[in-house]
C-alpha cells in the first residue's frame, strides 16, 4: 500500500475507508472514501443529510458506535513532529489520549453539546486536567480564559452556565474548546447550522483568523454550498457514502465535473446575479422528481 | 380572493424581572399589505420580530395596539367571524417534523380541515377531497400518499403535505414562516416553485418569513426588512437587494454567503 507518510504537507491520509451500518439489512453508509487533508487546509464536504458526512467523520475520529463498524480502509494521521499514526491500530489508553489532542471536533448542534449543569471553567478545565496533568491549577485557569478571549468571549464568562450565553457565545465555546490542546486537525460538523446569518459570519471570519494564527486544518462539513465555496480551500462532494468530486472551491463552482454538483448548485439561487425566473416561471416538475415518492419501499436508504 | 392590511401594528411582552418587570417591545408600528397574486418577504436575524408578526396575524396572539383588517374589516375576536377569519388565513410552519402528528395518516390530516370548514361531510366526499389535495401538491399517487404515516415520507414530501392543509380550507393569504430552512438543500427550490404555482392558481397573497435573502429576492415581489421589532426597509425585492439603503439591510447582505464574491478574490490573487 502506498502511503503519502512521507510528504510533508498532509496531516490526514483517508483510504478506501468504508462504514457500514449492520442493521437488519445492512447500509453502507461510507463507501470507498479516498481523501488527504493536507496542513493547514479547510477542506469542505459538501452533502445532503443521509449522505454519510457525518458517519465519515465519525468514523475518522473513532468514534463510531456498534451497530457502526469500519468494514474497510485506514485513516492515516501524520503528525507535525514526523511520525505516522494509524487510527484503526489506537486502543485503549492510546487512542483516548490521541482523540483531541490531535484530532478534535467540533459536533452537530455544539450548542447544546454543553453539560447544562456545569459552569464552563469545568467544562474547559476538564480537558485539561485530563490530557495535560502536569499543569498547576493556577495554569489551567489561565489558559482556560486566554482559549475563551482567542474566540472573541470575555474571560469573565468562564464562570457562567450554558443557558446565560447566546446561541453564538455557545458556539464559540464549543469551538474554543475544539482548540484547546492545539490538535493539528478540527472537524466541524454542521458548526454554524442553527445560527442566523450575522453571527454565522462571525463565526467563519474567526475560525478562518484562527486557522491562519494556528494552522490547523479544518474538515468543514455542512449542506451549505455557497458557505463551502467561500471558506474552503477545497470541497469535497459527497453522494450517498461516495465522494462524487472534489477539487478546489474555484473549480467545483465554475467546472462542476459531476451533474449531482451541477444540481446542488443550482440549488441556491444567487444573491445578486442575474435574476432567474426559475420560482415564479411556472411549475418545473423536474424539482420535484428529486424528491419522488417510492412506491415500493426496496432499500433502506442511508441513515444519518 | 383576500387583502390583509396590517397598519401600525404593536406588541409588548412583559419580561418579569425579580421584584420589577420589563417591557419588551416585540414588533413595533409595523404596517404592510398582503394582495392577491403577490408576495410579500419578511426577513431578519433570528430575534427581530418576524415570528411575532406570523403569530399576530394567525390571531395566536393579541396585538397590543394597531390594526389588521381584512378586506378592509377589523378582525373579528370570537365566534363566527374569527372561524371567517381563520379559513381565510392560513399559515404553513417552518418545521414538518414537527407539524404533522406522528400518530395520524397523511389522510387524516388533510381530511380533518376539510371537513372542518365544510368541503364534505360523508366518507366518499372527503377521499376525493384528500386526493384532490394530494394532486394538487403533486404527491402522487395520491392513494398511496394518503394512507401512509409522516415518518414515510421525506421531510420535502411532508412539507408538501403541510402546504396541502393549509390549502384546504380554501384560504385567500398564506403565511409561510421558514418553509424551506428544515429542508434539504436540493428540494427547497421545488417546494417554493410548487408554492408558487399554487399561488398563481388561487391567486393567493403570501407573507413569507425568511432570513434567506436569496430566496427572499427570487420568490417574492416585495422585502421588508425586519430589525429589533421595526422595519427599516422595504421596497422592490430587486432593490432592497441590489440597492440597500439602511446599515442593516447592509449587514445582513454582507453576512450571506456569497461564493461569487470569494471567487473574484481568488481569481485577482493569481
Amino acid at each position: 500500500m502506498s502511503t503519502s507518510a512521507g510528504q510533508t504537507g498532509t496531516v490526514l491520509t483517508v483510504e478506501d475507508f468504508s462504514v457500514d451500518y449492520l442493521g437488519e439489512t445492512t447500509v453502507r453508509a461510507v463507501r470507498h472514501v479516498d481523501l488527504s487533508l493536507g496542513r493547514g487546509e479547510i477542506l469542505g464536504l459538501a452533502g445532503e443529510s443521509g449522505c454519510g458526512k457525518s458517519t465519515l467523520a465519525y468514523g475518522l475520529t473513532r468514534l463510531l458506535k456498534p451497530p457502526a463498524v469500519i468494514s474497510s480502509g485506514r485513516a492515516v494521521f501524520h503528525s507535525r513532529e514526523g511520525y505516522d499514526i494509524d487510527l484503526g491500530a489506537l486502543h485503549g489508553e492510546d487512542l483516548r489520549a490521541f482523540r483531541w489532542d490531535k484530532i478534535s471536533m467540533v459536533f452537530q448542534g455544539a450548542m447544546n453539546s454543553l453539560n447544562p449543569v456545569i459552569s464552563i471553567r469545568a467544562q474547559l478545565e476538564d480537558i485539561f486536567s485530563t490530557h495535560r496533568p502536569e499543569l498547576s491549577r493556577a495554569e489551567r485557569r489561565q489558559r482556560c480564559g486566554d482559549l475563551l478571549e482567542r474566540v472573541g468571549v470575555d474571560r469573565d464568562r468562564l464562570r457562567s452556565y450554558p443557558h446565560e450565553l447566546s446561541g453564538g457565545m455557545r458556539q464559540r465555546v464549543m469551538i474554543a474548546m475544539a482548540m484547546a490542546l492545539e490538535p493539528q486537525v478540527m472537524i466541524m460538523d454542521e458548526p454554524t447550522t442553527a445560527l442566523d446569518v450575522v453571527v454565522q459570519r462571525e463565526i467563519l471570519l474567526e475560525i478562518t483568523r484562527l486557522r491562519d494564527e494556528l494552522g490547523f486544518a479544518v474538515v468543514f462539513i455542512t449542506h451549505d454550498l455557497p458557505l463551502l465555496l467561500e471558506i474552503s480551500d477545497r470541497i469535497a462532494v459527497m453522494r450517498a457514502g461516495e465522494i462524487t468530486e472534489l477539487g478546489s472551491a474555484a473549480q467545483v463552482y465554475s467546472q462542476p465535473e459531476h451533474p449531482y454538483t451541477e444540481q446542488l448548485l443550482a440549488s441556491f439561487p444567487s444573491l445578486t446575479g442575474q435574476r432567474g425566473d426559475f420560482i415564479r416561471a411556472g411549475l418545473d416538475e423536474r424539482l420535484l422528481d428529486l424528491d419522488p415518492v417510492r412506491v415500493a419501499d426496496v432499500d433502506g436508504g442511508a441513515s444519518r | 380572493m383576500s387583502t390583509l392590511e396590517v397598519r401600525g401594528l404593536v406588541k409588548n411582552y412583559h419580561l418579569k424581572q425579580g421584584w420589577r418587570g420589563r417591557r419588551l417591545v416585540a414588533v413595533n408600528d409595523v404596517s404592510f399589505t398582503l394582495e392577491p397574486g403577490r408576495t410579500v418577504a419578511l426577513v431578519g436575524q433570528s430575534g427581530s420580530g418576524k415570528s411575532t408578526v406570523a403569530k399576530l396575524l394567525l390571531q395566536l396572539e393579541r396585538s397590543s395596539a394597531g390594526e389588521i383588517l381584512l378586506d378592509g374589516s377589523p378582525v373579528a375576536r370570537r365566534g363566527r367571524g374569527l372561524a371567517q377569519y381563520r379559513r381565510t388565513v392560513q399559515m404553513v410552519f417552518q418545521d414538518p417534523f414537527a407539524s404533522l402528528n406522528p400518530y395520524h395518516s397523511i389522510a387524516h390530516h388533510l381530511a380533518r380541515p376539510l371537513r372542518l370548514h365544510g368541503h364534505g361531510r360523508t366518507a366518499a366526499e372527503l377521499e376525493e377531497g384528500v386526493h384532490r389535495l394530494l394532486e394538487r401538491v403533486r404527491l402522487t399517487p395520491a392513494d398511496v400518499v394518503a394512507r401512509r404515516r409522516p415518518h414515510e415520507l421525506s421531510g420535502g414530501q411532508r412539507q408538501r403535505v403541510a402546504i396541502a392543509r393549509a390549502l384546504a380550507p380554501g384560504p385567500g393569504i398564506l403565511i409561510a414562516d421558514e418553509p424551506v430552512s428544515m429542508l434539504d438543500v436540493s428540494i427547497r427550490l421545488g417546494v417554493l416553485n410548487l408554492l408558487a404555482e399554487l399561488q398563481r392558481e388561487e391567486n393567493l397573497g403570501v407573507l413569507y418569513i425568511t432570513h434567506d435573502l436569496a430566496t427572499a429576492r427570487h420568490f417574492s415581489d416585495e422585502i421588508l426588512v425586519m430589525y429589533r421589532g421595526e422595519i427599516v426597509e422595504r421596497g422592490p425585492s430587486d432593490q432592497v437587494i441590489l440597492d440597500p439603503q439602511h446599515d442593516y439591510t447592509k449587514l445582513l447582505l454582507q453576512a450571506a454567503p456569497n461564493p461569487e464574491k470569494r471567487l473574484a478574490t481568488l481569481r485577482s490573487d493569481r
